[in-house]
């Protein structure tokens, strides 16, 4: 059985794999896209986050039959030109990472919340932004980050 | 092997070598070899850059290029690489110990690319721990700057038969001789200057701090622009060509073993190209699952039938140690650790504020968001590589060796970032059960990926402790007894001797500032996975003895600052009582807590009640810390975290401050997660908990909105900040929700008891 995905523009042939494999598992071990993140399996933690028509969703709990014909997008998709976009360069400028794991997923989740909210409030930020976890705690800085990245997209 | 017994951060002696060191004891520091550091190692010699020294994980260079010592390369077309010797695990030392040999290199940030070493005998202390990365190399990196610096300019005093006084850098990677407007790029002269002796160790001039270009600059991690495009750069990104994908199921019971397994169903399953009991020394027994994807090993598991041995841990519960906690404390049994004074006379005495109280802290995991994992090569040649994200990669390397009965040597280790480490990955279980699961294919890559449950449910747990403490206050509000019967985890069964990462010190605060002192320890025996946890020891600890101040100055009428000074007294020096470790410098302790006090507004802005402020101070791993948190309780106990107010003394030079307060931030999360959600509880020998619904981690709008660092400068030497500002946050925020509702909380985690008031 084969099933077509496309992720990130380019639409991937993927011949015999289970359709109820999460798609996280697809892009990691058969695409090698490795920027998802596994962190919990339970859709809990938020660091597969992945945009599915631009929504943000978890790739850990979303069988691969779900999204046949949809788009997909990672976080190597993000910047297609290769240039950073506000919020990666924000992320950059404020050093917001420490270990750095979960930050593909919060950028996923950044990236949607300024595409519907492109000036979020302190709450708009803590609704988008409290599914993903940051075991290292740069929760203060992914705030800023958002914050610093709506306003230079905006200038 | 009891892991729990290690202790990764005790305080051996730092060899440093300062500018006082004549180059005789400069060079000798070489024969200390495997112990600490040796600098001269790094230095260029016959044998540090020998290709066949070490296995090649650290970049090799060309034939002109200008390597004074391993951890700097310029060739001649002027490409600067700095090595970064230790694992990154999000402390930022990738970025920091860098910054410091730039910094007397004398060359822009930019100018350089930093690349990320191996395990590499020749590059001195590979470990992620103790906050022990500034200390150790503060000194010995300047110095490497400073002679590859003092090399190009020799090189160019040469070349223009100048002399070396006449010549400056002026930190863009160039030589300038001002007087003929003469310049040479560093590259321009690596060539010449790989030809010239090392200078004499006198002759190596360190810059003045008040000229230093890049430290103390806010400096964004090296990684960042790879983070955030996704680019792989943790252990579980490793894609070696033919990789395969491995499992391992282990009883869920600590120490259990397979009796029998039925492997029929696993091997049928799509994907699944072999199912096998894994046995090894020091490896924990189970079945092991290769498949062609993570996903479908994964799947797998659930057609193993096993049948477990589950051995005598599985009488074990957590109910159960509290229980033998308080048979503890009705019969107190065994030595004292410590007796100053008369205890049971001081505290009988008339006319003082006594207090008694219980305190109880419980098993929590290290909850890394990337789960244990590692990638194994068995080579057809005998060697095996492996990609480890590694805490302490040398220790792993030697369980690993064991475990397969094969020489260190043979093995080559690379090292990964670390999607977080906080000490489980100090323990390197992972790295020899992948290496095991390897053996069965050789020539075929094969990634070990351990479950979230599997995370969680075999870690190497911050240890519970229950303590019993009492105190007495004088009328002139000093402290003149103090009494703690810690019960707390042996190394395991069978023995007295307490787990490393459970022990009170002798010499534990608020010793020797009490004239009264009385510690009890007892040791429970049991079967549970102990380690270090970010700020082993202290992180649990300060919370009772910091909230138990708290009640001895509440209940002598005093305010918690005030109480907490006179507690320390006039600034002094308190030697350690216990060999190799530090000295207690009241005044700097004293010091963290005014500007904390004073930070927070402590003493000018009143809250009402409903809100509150608690501070905590706590001295670990070199570094002073107090915090004042802020807080917001609703009638029907609903709490907010408003503001942390950290004040830190680290030493005379912040060396990077964004990543240092990006620590201190963390830090205050970690804490208030530690204290306010998490608890891992043992029923039945194992671990309840299993993913992130029941062991959670603090979320952003749990978070405080507001934390604020600042950093006390002393004339001191620098020291590390991963952990010293996360033992007195559980306190702190314990403080400040009594101050907003009158409720003392004395049970982890905070979020149990009911908070609501009127």
């Amino acid at each position: 059985m084969s099933l077509k995905l496309t992720v990130n523009g380019h639409t991937h042939d993927l011949e015999g794999v289970d359709p109820t494999t999460p798609v996280l598992w697809v892009l990691r071990d058969h695409l090698n896209l490795v920027g998802t993140k596994y962190g919990c399996g339970q859709g809990l933690c938020g660091a597969c986050t992945i945009h599915l028509d631009g929504q943000p969703v978890r790739s850990c709990v979303l069988p691969l039959s779900a999204v046949a014909a949809r788009r997909l997008t990672t976080i190597e998709g993000l910047a297609p030109d290769g240039k950073q976009t506000p919020l990666q360069k924000a992320w950059c400028d404020l050093d917001v990472a420490q270990c750095g794991y979960c930050q593909a997923g919060q950028l996923m989740s950044a990236t949607a919340l300024l595409a519907r909210t492109p000036k979020p409030a302190d709450a708009d930020i803590d609704s988008a932004m409290s599914g993903n976890l940051c075991r290292c705690g740069t929760y203060t800085r992914i705030r800023s980050a958002i914050h610093t990245a709506a306003t230079a997209s905006s200038t | 092997m009891n892991l729990s017994d290690i202790d990764p951060v005790t305080f051996p002696p730092v060899i440093e070598a300062t500018s006082a060191m004549d180059r005789r004891s400069f060079l000798k520091l070489a024969a200390l070899a495997g112990g600490g550091f040796a600098l001269a190692l790094y230095l260029r010699g016959p044998s540090a850059l020998a290709a066949d020294a070490s296995p090649a994980v650290t970049p090799a260079g060309a034939e002109g290029d200008f390597t004074p010592s391993l951890f700097i390369r310029i060739t001649p077309a002027g490409v600067i690489t700095i090595l970064a010797s230790n694992p990154e695990a999000g402390q930022g030392v990738k970025t920091a110990l860098p910054m410091i040999i730039v910094e007397e290199l004398d060359v822009a940030w930019e100018q350089i690319t930093v690349v990320q070493a191996g395990l590499d005998s020749r590059l001195g202390r590979q470990v992620a721990g103790g906050s022990r990365a500034t200390p150790t190399h503060y000194d010995p990196f300047r110095k490497l700057g400073a002679t590859a610096r003092a090399l190009l300019v020799s090189a160019a005093a040469a070349r223009w038969s100048v002399p070396v006084n006449e010549l400056n850098t002026p930190g863009d990677a160039r030589v300038v001789h001002t007087a003929s407007g003469r310049s040479a790029t560093y590259g321009e002269l690596a060539t010449a200057a790989a030809a010239l002796p090392l200078p004499d160790e006198k002759s190596v001039v360190l810059k003045n701090p008040a000229d230093f270009r890049v430290m103390g600059r806010r400096i964004s991690g090296v990684d960042n622009p790879s983070i955030v495009k996704g680019a792989p750069l943790f252990g579980v990104d490793v894609r070696q060509p033919g990789q395969v994908f491995a499992t391992l199921v282990k009883c869920p019971v600590f120490g259990g073993v397979v009796k029998s397994v039925s492997l029929d169903a696993a091997l049928k399953a799509p994907g699944v190209l072999a199912a096998f009991v894994v046995k090894a020394p020091g490896v924990a027994s189970g079945v092991a699952i290769v498949a062609r994807s993570t996903w479908q090993a994964f799947k797998a598991r659930d057609l193993l039938v096993i049948e477990w041995d589950e051995g005598r841990t599985a009488a074990e519960s957590s109910a159960g140690f509290a229980a033998a906690a308080e048979v503890a404390w009705k019969t107190p049994a065994g030595p004292l650790m410590r007796n100053d004074g008369d205890f049971e006379k001081a505290f009988a005495t008339d006319g003082l504020v006594r207090v008694e109280a219980r305190y109880s802290y419980p098993f929590i995991s290290h909850a890394n968001l990337e789960p244990q994992n590692c990638t194994a090569l068995f080579k057809e040649n005998g060697r095996i590589e492996i990609w480890a994200p590694s805490q302490a990669p040398q220790r792993g390397c030697d369980d690993t060796a064991k475990a397969l009965g094969i020489e260190t040597s043979a093995i080559t280790v690379h090292l990964t970032r670390m999607g977080g480490g906080f000490g489980r990955r100090l323990t390197n279980d992972f790295m020899a059960e992948a290496a095991v699961i390897a053996r069965s294919y050789p020539g075929v890559p094969v990634q070990l990926a351990w479950t979230r449950a599997d995370d969680m449910q075999h870690d190497w747990y911050r240890p519970a402790g229950f303590h019993a403490l009492s105190g007495a206050v004088d009328p002139a509000g000093k402290v003149v007894a103090w009494s703690d019967h810690f019960v707390t985890f042996a190394a395991g069964y069978d023995t007295d001797k307490v787990a490393g990462v459970a022990t009170l010190r002798p010499d534990e605060f608020p010793s020797r500032l009490v004239p009264h002192c009385r510690i009890r320890q007892t040791p429970l025996p049991h079967g549970i996975p102990l380690g270090p946890w970010r700020a082993p020891r202290a992180s649990a600890q300060c919370f009772a003895q910091q909230s138990f101040i708290d009640e001895l100055a509440h209940a002598a009428g005093r305010d918690p600052v005030e109480f907490r000074l006179a507690l320390l007294g006039e600034p002094r020096a308190i030697p350690a009582e216990e060999k190799g470790a530090p000295v207690f410098d009241s005044g700097r302790m004293a010091g963290v807590v005014r500007l904390a006090a004073e930070k927070s507004g402590w003493a000018t802005n009143k809250l009402p009640r409903g809100r509150g402020r608690g501070i905590a101070f706590h001295f670990s791993h070199l570094g002073y810390a107090a915090i004042v948190i802020e807080v917001t309780v609703s009638n029907d106990g609903e709490l907010t975290i408003d503001r942390a107010v950290i004040a830190a003394d680290v030493g005379r030079q912040i060396i990077n401050p964004s990543g240092a307060e990006n620590q201190a931030e963390g830090s205050v999360v970690d804490g208030i997660s530690s204290s306010l959600v998490q608890a891992v509880t043992i029923a039945a020998g194992r671990a309840e908990q299993s993913g992130f619904g029941d062991m959670p981690l603090l979320r952003l709008n749990q978070a405080p909105k507001i934390i604020e660092t600042h950093f006390l400068i002393t004339d001191n030497p620098p020291t590390g900040l991963g952990e010293p500002v996360i033992p007195p946050v559980p306190p702190a925020l314990a403080n400040a929700i009594f101050s907003a509702t009158g409720h003392r909380v004395r049970d982890l985690p905070l979020n149990r008891a009911d908070l609501s008031w009127s």
